[in-house]
């Protein structure tokens, strides 16, 4: 590690190799606090051909490296490594090109979600997917993650946002993948691929026109039951809102407490449906709408966008806005379909009255992207590992009825061990065959989406010997 | 006062602070933001020894407090840096060049009868500036900032109100406000006045204990707040108005620091303002104005939108809003003397946003940001008046120019 730090100081400024153990210290985890490691060193590079030098020092060194941005995953998708570097992007935040006519903006991996519309919004345009914490995600992370956000129920993720990346390989080549590219769609397989594939030094992003009407209602219910059945008829009716979340009781006192949101007393749900598009198209979808959530005892309607903020406060502030009511808590993500709902949503009350663990619900309805929210008291012995159960037993809820262990929040560090609960050994080795072709030497962000060992006794790492799918003669390994 | 652990567990490590906070803007870096230094504090705990590097994180904050605005969890990050600063100053050796400039700065500055024997010199400073800076770049910055001081104007003990009296209140004269902007001070107890308030002014008043509170000097800040404390609650007002944004957000928090609630409410002159609603005619003020938050206003007393109804109630007065208005503008107290790189690249960050508003004048509750913000932006080669919002609802009250 010392020849490397060496090395590394004569790549970058003085001031971007950070070598101090209590600072080194801070870096220890990302988002997701239950998990945490001090990075052997971290890296703040300033351009993408610094971050190509880091890692082909990298590849030279044999070691690993896992990438940064601002921080703030929720799967430990950055836990950085004792052994390796932690390269993060957080000094690359230029917006380098807007070009409204082609609608896209070229922008470094550091420059936060919300720093791209804040750029062009006074022209009528927005970066449409917007994860809660888009006033501080990196673009950079969000690419990796391919994030959600509450609108990507109309609007798609990350991945439907993204033309172009600039990457740096896991072995250190600087090559540029783009939608337009002819043949396998390898800018698909990147975004999403959580720091396994390589690092993104330059994105393209998709900018929207900003819509001519938005129309957002609360609709507060009696029930979560009510809440969800509005949700299921607002789809059957063929409205596709631009968003539809949810907020149990639970999560509605925390948002509450926190940023003093004023949603209706006494609701056992909260539905904020949002509907976006032309006047006239708003206008019809929110008579209907308002016929739909006849159950709700209050419709409010925001007037102007400052009411319109006020709503989305409380959601956007929910994960964090729990800390008020809980000393610790585990943000869950898991996918299920949108007519499970209600049955995932008892099974989970169930769940948590048998483990005396309270569970708080805050989700994309619209799209069955549930975020339950497990929380305990970390003073009390044994209520962590009562929460990691209720935790893990929601996951196997949503396997069950069909869905998925993640929405957006990625596979990370915390949910590899169910990705065998997902995929059968054949897949999770198909898709190893892929990470390998770009990381043969597997030093991008390793122990990271894939269960390892996967086997018992097996050695974490690259897969030693032969390839089921290559030796059967299915595959050809690169 | 020592580190409350439950305080520093509060944090859900989310970094929704980040992008609000100065230093983070400046380096990227995760120790220089309010989630890395909470996590410095927690190591600090644990029972890591405060190292340099340790200390120069906490030094380097500008306890600006727009983290705490911006934190869902209800983070008390103002009590945990405040608790910090403490902590720094009795286990952190400083250089002694580094020792010197906080001593000459904190013998200094709350004692307004020391600072009262700078004021004939000071039209010398701003030329001495550049040899000083060679020599050390806090006294360049001291000699840099130093305002071209007008004639002292004493107040008398009580100023009667204009008209029918409404109420009685106490005002701050404070240690830097009053000696190196006695106009602000006039101004203010002139509107008071317009406004029907007796304004009571008692004599031994000095400094409310604000520098002192904020750079940890624990003792010198019991000292000057029990002063202040025994002055107006002697004066018999039951509330006090402040027109320096640092002393208001310091003074409102007085009961924790001494342990005993004080027998008076503090208030900002905006926030009072509003609350008494006018009844003086406002005269047309044809000028543009970017309104500048002061972060102890804006983050630390929750004060935003009272200014901007004042200001923007004033005929002919044009309003506009500062591009990035929630991150501060390097001036924070004594931080551009302390910490004069960072306050002067803070301070060019904030100038280009004044600039892009075109205004003519920018206005501000507090004094040190406007003489800040005016500074970089000669730096950058544009002008731009200053007056703090007492003096510019004088001028409309009174029907006079600015």
């Amino acid at each position: 590690m010392d020849t490397l730090i060496a090395a590394l100081r004569s790549l970058l400024p003085h001031d971007s190799v950070i070598t101090d153990p209590v600072r080194l210290r801070t870096y220890e985890c990302d988002g997701l606090t239950y998990h945490r490691a001090t990075p052997g060193v971290v890296v703040l590079p300033g351009t993408a051909e610094q971050v190509a030098r880091v890692v082909r020092l990298c590849n030279d060194f044999g070691v690993p490296f896992v990438a940064r941005g601002s921080g703030t995953g929720l799967s430990g998708g950055a836990l950085p490594r004792e052994d390796g570097v932690l390269i993060v992007t957080s000094r690359m935040r230029a917006i380098l090109e807007v070009d409204l006519a082609d609608r896209r903006a070229v922008v470094e991996p550091g420059v936060t979600n919300l720093a791209i519309t804040e750029a062009v919004r006074d022209r009528g345009y927005y970066y449409a997917p917007d994860p809660s914490s888009q006033q501080i995600c990196s673009i950079g992370g969000n690419v990796a993650e391919n994030s959600g956000g509450a609108h990507c129920l109309k609007y798609g993720f990350t991945v439907n946002h993204v033309e172009a990346c600039e990457i740096v390989t896991p072995d250190g080549d600087l090559v540029t993948l783009d939608r337009m590219d002819p043949g396998y769609d390898l800018l698909g397989a990147f975004i999403g691929s959580e720091g396994t594939l390589g690092i993104a030094t330059k994105i393209t992003v998709r900018l929207c026109r900003a819509p001519e009407a938005v129309t957002t209602v609360l609709a507060a219910f009696e029930s979560i039951e009510q809440g969800g059945q509005a949700v299921s008829a607002i789809i059957g009716a063929g409205i596709v809102p631009a968003a539809i979340e949810m907020m149990d009781a639970l999560a509605i006192e925390a948002a509450e407490a926190a940023v003093a949101c004023s949603y209706p007393e006494g609701a056992g749900a909260v539905l904020i449906v949002e509907l976006d598009g032309p006047a006239a198209e708003v206008e019809r979808q929110f008579a209907q709408l308002e016929e739909i959530c006849s159950a709700a005892f209050e419709l409010r309607v925001a007037a102007d966008p400052a009411e319109r903020a006020a709503i989305w406060k409380g959601r956007k502030s929910a994960f964090a806005a729990v800390g008020r009511i809980s000393p610790a808590y585990i943000v869950q993500d898991g996918v299920v379909p949108r007519t499970s709902l209600p049955a995932v949503l008892a099974a989970i009350d169930r769940l948590s009255a048998e483990h005396d663990i309270k569970v708080a619900n805050v989700f994309h309805a619209g799209d069955g992207n549930l975020h339950p929210l497990v929380l305990f008291d970390d003073g009390d012995p044994g209520a962590g590992e009562r929460a990691e159960v209720v935790s893990g037993a929601i996951l196997d809820l949503c396997i069950e009825h069909g869905g998925s262990i993640t929405g957006e929040h990625g596979v990370g560090v915390d949910k590899s061990r169910y990705m065998p609960k997902m995929f059968s050994a054949d897949d999770l080795d198909t898709m190893q065959l892929v990470r390998c072709a770009f990381d043969p030497q597997g030093l991008a962000n390793p122990g990271k989406v894939f269960p390892t060992p996967r086997l018992c006794g097996e050695v974490p790492g690259v897969r030693k010997g032969v390839h089921p799918l290559v030796e059967s003669g299915k595959a050809d390994q690169l | 006062m020592s580190l409350d652990p439950e305080l520093i567990n509060d944090c859900v490590h989310c970094g929704f602070c980040l992008p609000t906070c100065p230093t983070y803007a400046l380096w990227g870096e995760e120790m220089d933001s309010p989630r890395g230094r909470i996590h410095l504090m927690k190591q600090h705990v644990e029972g890591t020894p405060m190292t340099p590097e340790m200390a120069g994180h906490f030094d380097a904050c500008l306890g600006c407090m727009a983290c705490v605005t911006a934190c869902p969890s209800g983070v008390r990050y103002d009590r945990l840096i405040e608790q910090t600063r403490v902590e720094v100053e009795r286990q952190h050796v400083r250089e002694p060049r580094e020792r010197a400039v906080r001593g000459l700065v904190f013998s200094l500055f709350p004692y307004p009868r020391r600072l009262r024997l700078l004021r004939p010199g000071m039209w010398l400073a701003e030329r001495l500036a550049p040899f000083l800076g060679r020599a050390n770049p806090s006294l360049g910055a001291m000699a840099a900032l130093a305002p071209r001081v007008e004639h002292r104007q004493r107040l008398p003990r009580v100023v009667r109100a204009r008209g029918e009296r409404r109420a009685v209140v106490g005002m701050l004269t404070g240690c830097v406000q009053g000696e190196f902007f006695p106009q602000v001070n006039a101004a203010t107890a002139r509107v008071l006045s317009l406004e029907g308030c007796d304004v009571v002014i008692p004599r031994g008043q000095g400094c409310c204990g604000a520098l002192s509170v904020h750079s940890g000097l624990d003792g010198q800040a019991r000292r000057l707040a029990s002063r202040t404390v025994r002055v107006f609650e002697r004066a018999g007002v039951d509330t006090v108005v402040v027109n320096a944004a640092g002393c208001g957000s310091s003074m409102k928090e007085y009961a924790e620091l001494l342990g005993r609630e004080p027998g008076f409410r503090v208030m900002d002159l905006s926030e009072y303002l509003a609350e008494l609603g006018p009844v003086a005619k406002r005269h047309p003020l044809p000028v543009t104005v970017a309104y500048h938050d002061a972060c102890h206003l804006a983050h630390a007393q929750g004060v935003r939108s009272q200014p901007r109804e004042l200001l923007g109630a004033i005929p002919e007065l044009e309003l506009r809003e500062i591009p990035e208005s929630a991150i501060c503008c390097g001036s924070a107290g004594t931080y551009n003397l302390l910490q004069p790189q960072a306050a002067r690249d803070l301070g060019d960050r904030k100038a280009k946003a004044v600039g892009t508003t075109g205004a003519e004048l920018l206005v501000s509750a507090n004094p040190g940001c406007t003489m800040q913000i005016a500074a970089a932006m000669r730096r950058g080669g544009a002008e731009i008046r200053v007056a703090h919002t007492a003096e510019v609802l004088d001028a409309s009250l009174r029907g006079v120019s600015l």
